[in-house]
C-alpha cells in the first residue's frame, strides 16, 4: 500500500483508461451518420452497457432518446442567450442542434432502457437481452 | 423556418497554467461566454459531470479563478469499451477589469452550465451627469 492514498490516483487511472478507449473499433460500423454531437463514452457494466453523453446547457426537455432494436438514436437542441443590452465580450459557447445515432454491436433489452441527466451528463443504461448474454458451458 | 446550425464537438482544452498544479491528473479549460451589462459582469462556463458543492470561486488581486472538481466516483465499475472525450478537472481564471462587489457575487448552476453574475461595485458604475 502507499504511504499516502493519493484520492488523484482514480482520476488518473480513469483519464488513461478514457485516453486507451479512444476511438477503438468497438462501434465498428455501428457509428452512422449525422454528426459527432454531442461525444459519448460507451462502457460495458457487467453484462450491460452504459452509454454517458456530455450534454452542458440542454434542458432535458430539448432531448430525445429514441430506441428501436440495438440502435439508440440521440436529438435534441441547445440554446445559448444573453440578456438584452449585454456587450458581448468572449463567445465560445455555440447553440445549434443535432441528431445521432448508434448501434451497438450486441442486443439490448429495449423495454428497460433508462435514461437520466444531471449536471449536463446524460447516462443511458442499455441492460443486454437476456437471450444474448453468455452461457456458461461445463465441460463434462 | 429556419434550420437551425448543427452542433459540432469542441475538443475539450487542456489547461495550460502559469502556476503548475501540484497534483498530476489533467485539468481542462471550460468553454465560456462572458458578457456585460450595464451594473453587471456575466460570465456562462460549461463544467459538465460537476456537482453543486464541488464548485470553487475566488476573487484576488481581481483575478476571478474557478474551480470545478468533476465527480468521476460514478465510473466505478464501468470498464471503458468506445471513448470520443476524455474528463477531468475544470480549472480557468480572468483578470477583471472592473471593480467588482464581492459582497455580490451570483452563482447558478444548471444542466452543468455555471452562470457567475458579477455585480460592480458603486464606484465602477457610468454615472449619467445631467447637463444644464
Amino acid at each position: 500500500m502507499a504511504i499516502l492514498s493519493d484520492p488523484f490516483d482514480a482520476l488518473i487511472q480513469l483519464q488513461q483508461a478514457l485516453d486507451t478507449y479512444r476511438t477503438s473499433s468497438w462501434l465498428g460500423s455501428g457509428l452512422s451518420s449525422g454528426g459527432a454531437y454531442p461525444p459519448l463514452n460507451v462502457f460495458r457494466k457487467g453484462d450491460d452497457i452504459v452509454v454517458i453523453i456530455e450534454v452542458p446547457g440542454v434542458r432535458k426537455a430539448d432531448l430525445q432518446i429514441q430506441v428501436k432494436g440495438n440502435t439508440i438514436r440521440i436529438a435534441g437542441a441547445k440554446s445559448v442567450q444573453y440578456g438584452d443590452n449585454a456587450a458581448l465580450h468572449r463567445r465560445e459557447r455555440e447553440a445549434g442542434s443535432f441528431d445521432r445515432a448508434i448501434t451497438v454491436p450486441v442486443e439490448i433489452d429495449v423495454d428497460q432502457v433508462t435514461a437520466e441527466s444531471h449536471d449536463g451528463m446524460l447516462t443511458l443504461f442499455l441492460p443486454r437481452a437476456e437471450r444474448d448474454k453468455p452461457k456458461l458451458i461445463t465441460v463434462g | 423556418m429556419a434550420r437551425s446550425q448543427a452542433l459540432e464537438v469542441q475538443e475539450k482544452k487542456e489547461l495550460v497554467s502559469k502556476e503548475e498544479k501540484t497534483v498530476p491528473a489533467r485539468y481542462y479549460v471550460p468553454t465560456t461566454d462572458i458578457y456585460e451589462t450595464e451594473d453587471a459582469l456575466t460570465l456562462v462556463m460549461e463544467i459538465p459531470g460537476v456537482d453543486k458543492q464541488a464548485v470553487d470561486v475566488n476573487i484576488e488581486n481581481d483575478v476571478l479563478r474557478v474551480e470545478a472538481r468533476v465527480n468521476f466516483s460514478k465510473y466505478e465499475g464501468l470498464e471503458p469499451l468506445y471513448t470520443e472525450y476524455n474528463i477531468g478537472y475544470f480549472a480557468r481564471s480572468f483578470t477583471l477589469s472592473n471593480k467588482i462587489d464581492q459582497q455580490q457575487i451570483k452563482a447558478q448552476l444548471d444542466d452543468g452550465v455555471l452562470t457567475l453574475s458579477l455585480k460592480k461595485a458603486k464606484e465602477a458604475l457610468l454615472r449619467r451627469i445631467a447637463i444644464n
